[in-house]
């Protein structure tokens, strides 16, 4: 184990990944300096023809992404924060998530598509935005959810080596955080929740970047003596719905923390899945802890308001805790 | 067939074989409009009637291993790439043995050994994808290009800019080939179109060709050119050539235009006058490279490929349910 920061094990497995294979290239905005330094050092490392900066035109780049991979690349393309997703998002949905079905499976897509999501830092309303829930939506599209440094190195190495398209959403603002990392090539599989923390009283499923508050949480509430399991899905599709189904089975109370905003959030998907397939065992209505249906606003306090954080995932344990 | 050095004409063999490939597309296409009229085909078909020289002119100049995408209206980009007109017809009949298993219909053919990277439904989808592919060949330095075929209508489509800017600044080892075909599906296309085409192109001081699209010989020397300077590292190259949309942008669209015209029959009239395929036809006899006999052939030839599909298709299975949860992602349920 070495202890990294989530942004270099990031780097770790880029660099990793493009040693072992020749094919795996990168390309996006601002890729070769690097702002959120992921994939800083690569263009020293590897040259122009494997990592190279591009003119600011989402549209086109992620189409380009579809059109290498069928070339026989394994393509990486940084759109450097979630919000530009949007501006790419014809050739995402409409080509990327259908082209293996639409040619009858002719086509692979081996292509990762990074970028960073969430508030939290005055980034405002067009720098904050966790589209999981639009990715989940596209059908053809897994979605990577690193909470940790360890998580970041092994979805990613995951993502490049797989035969579809990845998004591999970065907690941006916990770029700095630090955690062990295994040694060597380790990957983690999709559709494989983590069990962050063990309890026995409330589930907390915790998405990305809301796993820290809640394990921050769950520690507050057992000195207050009430016991919360920490499920970390570590990717949304595939969702390994077993684990969250067996640990809501067994404490019969479960809250879901997601920063997207709550309307048709990944939260409100999995607290479907717990109304089907738990339904016996629930003692509580499942609570949502998410970001209301706004846009995030710049001033610190007001993004304050409507940030969902450790205070607010106590409050939401409490009320599953009590109810009915 | 060799592709023919840089601004000669087709020899013999390569005329007929222009002429032939035309021709299949044309036949094709008349069968399904029919089956379309019929109101037996599963869904809509978009007909490149009147444009098949452009398809069989760019393509006939390419390998399988160079890339095509497509647009909405792709079966002759189909055929004309050396897709196979069984495996097409099969494919918009919804059948099992389509090219795409049924799971793509007319607006998806695609055929990835040829090189044929989808017809597409998105109205300037296939531009940034041609950019990719060429991009990729040009990392592998492998002498393959990528041609993008798009229409009148996509050169409106902010991504059109996009990728002349992306493939220019790179060098990248492709041919737009802008079929301005007049119409932007409904609407005229210089209602909703400023300027010419052609003038947005140069303006990255890419090399450019404008070309009579109904003239087969002339879209094969412009894409001669065009693909030489690709392969050679020169960078991209634009060719607009003008065609006529003879069919509507859609089988059945009268019902949805409900007594609405965009255009008379006087300017479809005038150049059902300058079909392509006629024209060809007729310079090939004139040049003493085919007979009306040779014609005969090569039609009772075509006629019989048209057959050949239909009756493959028709005694095809219908397409397997079960492939849609198979092929969402590879090796992984959705």
């Amino acid at each position: 184990m070495a202890r990294r920061r989530y942004t270099q094990a990031i780097n770790d497995a880029l660099f990793e990944e493009m040693e072992r294979d020749p094919k795996v290239i990168v390309f996006g905005e601002d890729v070769e300096l690097a702002i959120f330094g992921d994939t800083r050092g690569l263009l020293e490392r590897f040259g122009r023809n494997r990592i190279r900066n591009t003119p600011i035109c989402e549209a086109t780049l992620t189409g380009m992404a579809v059109g290498a991979a069928a070339a026989g690349y394994r393509v990486v393309l940084h759109m450097m924060f979630s919000n530009f997703l949007y501006t790419g998002f014809d050739a995402i949905a409409n080509q990327m998530a259908k082209l293996r079905l639409m040619t009858g499976g002719q086509l692979e897509l081996p292509i990762t598509i990074m970028s960073g999501y969430g508030g939290g830092r005055s980034n405002a309303a067009q720098h904050s935005d966790t589209p999981h829930s639009l990715l989940m939506n596209l059908g053809g599209v897994n979605v990577a959810v690193p909470s940790n440094p360890a998580d970041a190195k092994g979805l990613l190495k995951t993502a490049i080596r797989g035969r579809n398209p990845t998004f591999f959403m970065e907690a941006s603002g916990q770029g700095g955080t630090s955690g062990e990392v295994p040694e060597g090539d380790c990957t983690v599989a999709f559709g494989e929740a983590a069990v962050a923390r063990e309890g026995h009283d409330v589930t907390v499923i915790a998405i990305g970047t809301m796993v820290r508050p809640a394990l921050a949480a769950a520690k507050q509430l057992e000195a207050q003596g009430i016991s919360v399991e920490v499920i970390d899905p570590r990717t949304l599709v595939p969702l390994d719905e077993d684990s969250i189904v067996r640990s809501v089975n067994k404490t019969g109370r479960a809250v879901v923390v997601d920063e997207g905003r709550d309307r048709a959030s990944a939260a409100s998907h999995i607290a479907a899945i717990l109304a089907d397939k738990a339904f016996a065992s629930l003692k509580a209505p499942v609570k949502r802890v998410t970001v209301p249906n706004v846009a995030m606003p710049y001033a610190p306090n007001a993004e304050a308001r409507v940030f969902p954080g450790e205070e607010q995932i106590i409050q939401a344990v409490r009320t599953a805790r009590t109810a009915p | 067939m060799t592709p023919a050095a840089e601004n000669s004409g087709p020899d013999p063999a390569q005329s007929l074989a222009l002429y032939e490939r035309m021709l299949l597309i044309r036949r094709m296409e008349e069968k399904l409009s029919a089956d379309s009229a019929a109101g037996v085909l599963p869904g809509a078909v978009h007909l490149y009637i009147g444009q098949e020289a452009v398809a069989a002119g760019v393509c006939m100049q390419l390998e399988d291993t160079d890339w095509i995408t497509s647009t909405h209206r792709g079966h002759g980009h189909f055929l004309g790439k050396g897709g196979d007109p069984k495996a097409m017809m099969a494919e918009i009949w919804g059948k099992k043995t389509g090219i795409c298993k049924g799971m793509g219909g007319s607006m998806h053919v695609a055929d990835l050994s040829k090189g044929i990277l989808g017809a597409n439904g998105i109205v300037g989808g296939g531009l940034a994808i041609s950019v990719g592919a060429a991009f990729g060949e040009k990392l592998s330095d492998s002498g393959r290009v990528a041609v993008c075929f798009f229409g009148d209508c996509a050169s409106n489509q902010g991504v059109f800019m996009e990728c002349l800017n992306v493939s220019t600044l790179w060098g990248l080892p492709l041919v737009f080939v802008c079929e301005h075909n007049h119409f932007s599906e409904f609407t005229r296309a210089e209602q909703v179109t400023s300027g010419n085409i052609v003038d947005r192109a140069r303006a990255f001081k890419i090399h450019t060709a404008v070309v009579g699209g109904n003239d087969v010989e002339a879209v094969w020397k412009a894409t001669a050119e065009a693909v030489a300077r690709a392969r050679r590292g020169a960078g991209p190259c634009f060719i607009e050539a003008e065609t006529y949309r003879i069919k509507g942008h859609m089988e059945f669209e009268k019902e949805l235009l409900a007594g609405g015209a965009y255009r008379n029959q006087q300017e479809i009239d005038d150049w059902i006058a300058r079909d392509p395929i006629a024209r060809w036809g007729g310079k090939l006899i004139e040049r003493g490279v085919a007979t009306a006999t040779t014609l005969e052939e090569i039609a009772t030839r075509v006629a019989q490929a048209v057959l050949d599909a239909v009756k493959f298709s028709h005694d095809s299975e219908p397409a397997d349910t079960e492939l849609v949860f198979d092929l969402m992602f590879a090796g992984q349920r959705p």
